[in-house]
């Protein structure tokens, strides 16, 4: 595999970069090992079979894939657009995408209540004529899940579309394949590592989100508490559960993390947008 | 030997001291036995409860203003999450909590080298938006499920406090959201995206105009809230306030319980205690 080889000669790297690297690496690792020496590990069975637990489980499942996939949807045309598209504001656009990724995520909770909440710009009206909430629902978990999710996917695929070869997309439209034709059966396939790199690291955002969900959906174990958000309250009860359900929440990551690192990495991807992908 | 007099004396008068000293100035209490803790240089940290934001923050000021050399840092989250940073070895000359309960579990892992004394009183509230668009006039109506009605979340002071008051009156509340400290409930109340909520009387305070408040009123019989029922006791968070390290800045914080201090307490809707 490409990956073993290239992971070889990181050994013969030079000494201040491993010794960096491995101080660096123990950033992350280190708090891992605190968890797991406080993990109960003899009552973990217990303290995950509740359902104030199962609920956030699924709750986190479903909010996260469902926001993965919005993200693409909405996603992936957004990132053509910035990638494709010349218009006036462009750049200020492309801030705007990003932007909650550098924001604190309570900002853009209490941003999204403010626009979206029953007194909001937009959510007003709409509660007016059909008396529809979205904070404090499930749909809410899903938005807040979204703001802070889609960016990534956007900016990751934006980068591989940027790098796409664009004399297949010609080639194709000069045989008369119309442009809609063109995305679909061109563009999409040769940026596809990228998309699907882009919607994982989506959904692991929105996996571990708290501050906008906490902030424009509220906290109410059934409805919208999250396993972020259990890990949270528990913390300031039970601070077993709340590393029972953190361990949950780590191992879930892990594990779909690993397994499409793996495939972004595949062997035989010369696309160079799965570099793109692989190296966000 | 020296040390724990002082911690103690410190301790005692940050209740204790502050009707019987007069002078109206933060940290001018005379403690003989404590000689030189009247003077208070280096730094404070103060882990404080998030209801006692404002206060603290006016508190600081004043306490800052006749100690030049003194820097008072305030740590301010919920009870319960203080209490976890202290349980970790967090840096701090004082804890000020919102619960007598979650003070004790510090004071039990021996981190609080004074004797606990109550500062302050808060009683619970029911908070609006203004207008009062959900109609609400009283606890009674946390069971109405067509409005948004929102609690501090359990373990937390308020949230434990708002279920006994909710028990108490036999309301069975239905609620759409469970926010981790009071002051983001409170702001989803100003925001006009809750109905009611269930907040401290400082909190009706800070918020100003954006939320009214309406007084905890049992539906079921007992009209009033009686001083000796048994029931408003617990209507309440107490305050309880201590020395975690004595340090050499920790005898200014003797001004709390001063009248400067407890003025501005009073004026922020606390209960002078």
């Amino acid at each position: 595999m490409r990956s073993s080889d290239r992971r070889r000669h990181s050994l013969w790297a030079p000494w201040p970069l491993v010794v960096l690297a491995i101080v660096g690496s123990l950033l992350f690792v280190v708090p891992l090992i605190g968890l797991l020496g406080r993990t109960p590990w003899s009552e973990l069975g217990n303290l995950l079979g509740t359902r104030v637990v199962l609920d956030a489980l699924r709750l986190s499942l479903l909010s996260s894939v469902a926001a993965a996939l919005i993200s693409a949807i909405l996603g992936v045309p957004l990132a053509w657009v910035l990638s494709r598209v010349d218009f006036p504001g462009h750049s200020i656009l492309r801030a705007m995408v990003t932007l909650p990724m550098v924001l604190p995520p309570v900002v853009g909770g209490a941003a999204l209540l403010f626009a979206l909440g029953r007194r909001g710009v937009i959510g007003g009206p709409i509660f007016d004529a059909t008396g529809f909430v979205l904070p404090f629902s499930f749909w809410g978990v899903v938005v807040a899940n979204t703001f802070v999710a889609m960016p990534f996917l956007v900016i990751t695929v934006e980068g591989a579309l940027s790098n796409v070869d664009r004399r297949f997309e010609d080639a194709a439209a000069s045989l008369g394949a119309s442009p809609l034709r063109v995305f679909r059966r061109v563009t999409l396939p040769m940026i596809r590592p990228s998309l699907n790199a882009g919607i994982v690291l989506a959904w692991a955002r929105a996996l571990g989100e708290f501050g906008a969900t906490v902030t424009f959906a509220g906290n109410l174990s059934g409805r919208t508490q999250t396993m972020p958000l259990a890990v949270f309250v528990a913390l300031e009860s039970d601070r077993d559960t709340a590393i029972a359900i953190s361990l949950v929440l780590i191992v879930v990551s892990l594990v779909v993390l690993v397994a499409f690192r793996a495939r972004w990495w595949s062997p035989g991807d010369r696309d160079p947008a799965g570099e793109i992908g692989g190296s966000t | 030997m020296f040390c724990l007099v002082t911690a103690v004396t410190v301790a005692l008068c940050v209740s204790g001291c502050g009707g019987n000293n007069g002078t109206g100035l933060p940290g001018a209490v005379d403690a003989p036995d404590s000689p030189g803790s009247d003077s208070a240089t280096g730094t404070i940290e103060v882990f404080a409860a998030a209801s006692l934001a404002d206060s603290f923050s006016d508190i600081e000021e004043a306490f800052e203003k006749l100690h030049p050399d003194a820097d008072v840092r305030l740590n301010l989250a919920g009870s319960s999450a203080l209490r976890e940073q202290l349980r970790e070895g967090a840096p701090a000359d004082v804890f000020a909590s919102a619960s007598v309960a979650i003070f004790d579990e510090v004071a039990s892992l021996d981190l609080v080298l004074g004797p606990t004394r109550v500062f302050a009183r808060n009683r619970l509230r029911i908070a609006v938006p203004a207008g009062n668009p959900g109609g609400v006039e009283g606890i009674g109506d946390f069971d109405r499920d067509e409005l948004a009605l929102g609690l501090c979340s359990e373990g937390v002071p308020c949230g434990d406090l708002a279920r006994q008051a909710l028990e108490q009156n036999g309301v069975n509340a239905n609620i759409d959201t469970n926010e981790p400290d009071v002051r983001a409930l409170l702001t989803k109340i100003a925001a006009d995206e809750l109905d009611a909520g269930i907040v401290y009387a400082t909190d009706v305070i800070a918020a100003g105009d954006e939320v009214t408040g309406i007084d905890i009123v049992g539906h079921s019989g007992s009209e009033s809230a009686g001083e000796d029922a048994g029931g408003p006791a617990t209507l309440e968070a107490i305050y309880p306030i201590g020395v975690i390290d004595e340090g050499p800045a920790a005898g200014g914080v003797r001004s709390l319980g001063d009248d400067v201090a407890q003025r501005i307490l009073v004026d922020a809707g606390f209960v002078a205690a």
